[in-house]
């Protein structure tokens, strides 16, 4: 379990992260949602003892991490799957992990077997890995010491469509063991497909959190008509809040039977009618983000 | 990309243990053990590999230019010994400061540092595998020295000449070792490789010069020049013998430029942020 309790970091002129709590559950997925240079990998350096708080603390299981005696066996990390001596190779570098975790040798086969890396690509220099290899190469590393905690930070970043169906497969078999997974990502489809819990996060300060269902519900309906206008129009009447997109689909704040039911009342026709999941929850990450989006949200 | 290279993973759903179990108490990581790794660090890259080939390869062709050049008077084995040495001072701090600044210039401190999230020890492992390399590159500069120096003799038909004392040997390696100290205390205060290499060559080629110069200059500087500049008095060690008053200046101008720095730089890397 990680415990993070109002946790914050200055920097000169500026607040990276801004009285932070939150808690990762074992045998959940805990994502943390936001945008670049929102605090989530400034959080997660702090939670790995990397980067000192300004104040407030993070602990895994009630110990700081830097009281952890041998933390690789406890928490494995990937923050950055580039942060390699680009001399080395793969094998080694899973080799040295090893040595230190005080692992027989064994485990450096059995981890490079279980992230997909062939023994030609493990006797190769991580310069001329790609993106992807590293980021197999790092979740290798993270998870050699068979730690029941997994902090993840942009893990799908460079995979490739079946490696990121693979790391949700990952991931999910871990929470369903027992382990505790914190990961975090800007992309909220990536993360909604795999996480139970949410932690959203917007200008170094916690916006949104719950369960994935607790903030999804309340997050209304997808529906499109031929004629916008009419049906906006009824669901004025009816007085359902409701925001129209460019492409024509509305989002109303009401299940899909009570606008199915207004609309055959106004006697418009709908081409589309769905609960909105994913597109309520990205709407609300969207609004909760907006103001320390660095670009403005595209209308 | 070519990840499309890769072979399907195994099913990763199968996780080998149950994660909800209580596990035994784990030891905390032994420094043997940070030794050995630090070890192997030093080694296992090309650059690595190279640096410690090239210690080797130096003083082989250090000790060939002093039998192909060195008159014959020259040809003891004092003239090889120094000879080896010379190369050496500027090896050995550069193995130094890599060892310390890869972590940062590489990023590979994110990983040694979460790993092991007590960062003086590591600093330390690396010290005392540093002073270890540097001990057994001089050692085997001395033995290829040795062997040409009865070469030479060979050569030239006479005997060979062994005009040094093991206690002269032990204050060239003392010497060397001081520098290479130098160099990682640079690479701790510094922690980027080409800030930290500049900065002992500056220390090895320019600093020697500037000082030399206010010395000839101001006399008051002359008068506590071996209480100041660490680098003229363990220079001093290449004679084979200190009297009491250099040993005191050794200790004096090695505070300044060793302990201090070093102690400054292991505070600076405890507290500052791995990025």
């Amino acid at each position: 379990m990680i415990t993070i309790e109002s946790l914050t970091k200055r920097y000169a002129g500026s607040t990276a992260v801004d009285d932070v709590s939150f808690t990762a559950r074992p045998g959940r997925v805990t994502g943390f949602l936001g945008p670049n240079g929102a605090g989530k990998s400034t959080t997660m350096r702090v939670v790995v003892g990397l980067t000192p708080a300004t104040s407030g603390s993070a602990t895994i299981d009630g110990r700081r991490f830097c009281d952890l005696p041998n933390p690789g066996r406890e928490v494995g990390v990937l923050l950055d799957a580039s942060a390699q001596h680009a001399g080395r190779t793969g094998r080694e570098i899973l080799r040295i992990a090893a040595a230190t975790m005080g692992l027989p040798r064994a485990r450096v086969a059995e981890m490079l077997d279980r992230v997909g890396l062939t023994d030609r690509e493990a006797e190769r220099r991580v310069r001329h890995y790609s993106l992807g290899m590293r980021q197999r190469l790092g979740v290798a590393t993270a998870l050699i010491g068979d730690p029941r905690v997994l902090v993840l930070d942009e893990p799908a970043n460079g995979l490739d469509p079946a490696g990121i169906r693979w790391m949700r497969d990952l991931l999910r078999g871990y929470a369903d063991a027992g382990g505790t997974v914190l990961l975090s990502s800007h992309l909220l489809h990536e993360i909604e497909v795999v996480a139970d819990d949410l932690v959203v996060i917007g200008h170094g300060r916690v916006v949104a959190q719950g369960t994935k269902a607790e903030l999804l519900a309340g997050a209304g309906s997808v529906v499109r008509a031929l004629d916008t206008a009419a049906l906006a129009a009824a669901l004025d009447a009816a007085g359902i809040d409701h925001t129209v997109a460019p492409d024509g689909a509305v989002l109303a704040t009401a299940e899909a039977a009570r606008i199915g039911t207004v609309a055959h009342t106004a006697g418009v026709p709908l081409t589309e009618l769905r609960s909105a999941d994913s597109a309520g929850l990205e709407e609300m990450f969207l609004e909760l983000t907006a103001s320390s989006q660095r670009e403005g949200v595209a209308a | 990309m070519s990840t499309a290279t890769t072979t399907a993973p195994r099913s990763a759903a199968t996780t080998p243990t149950d994660l909800a179990a209580p596990r035994p108490d784990l030891a905390a990581i032994p420094f043997t053990r940070l030794l050995g790794v630090e070890a192997r660090k030093t080694f296992d890259t090309r650059s690595g590999f190279w640096l410690l080939a090239g210690i080797g390869i130096a003083a082989t062709l250090a000790t060939a230019a002093v039998i192909v050049f060195a008159p014959d008077s020259a040809q003891v084995y004092g003239s090889f010994a120094q000879a080896v040495g010379f190369p050496m001072a500027l090896l050995l701090p550069v193995v130094a400061v890599l060892a310390v600044t890869s972590e940062w210039s590489q990023r590979s401190g994110l990983t040694t540092f979460t790993l092991v999230p007590r960062r003086g020890r590591v600093l330390l492992a690396k010290g005392v595998v540093a002073v270890a390399v540097g001990v057994v590159s001089m050692l085997l500069a001395m033995g290829i020295g040795a062997l040409g120096n009865l070469l030479g003799a060979a050569i030239n038909g006479v005997d060979p000449v062994w005009d040094s004392s093991v206690q002269q040997l032990a204050m060239i390696v003392l010497a060397n070792v001081l520098g290479l100290l130098v160099g990682f205390t640079l690479g701790v205060l510094l922690r980027s490789s080409p800030a930290a290499i500049t900065a002992y060559v500056v220390y090895w080629f320019l600093l020697p010069t500037m000082f030399g110069l206010l010395a000839a200059y101001q006399s008051w500087f002359a008068d506590v020049q071996g209480w100041i500049d660490f680098q003229y008095s363990s220079t001093l060690l290449y004679e084979g013998d200190l009297s009491a008053t250099e040993w005191a200046h050794l200790g004096v101008s090695g505070l300044l430029w060793l302990v201090l720095p070093l102690a400054v730089g292991v505070l600076l890397v405890r507290r500052s942020e791995v990025k």
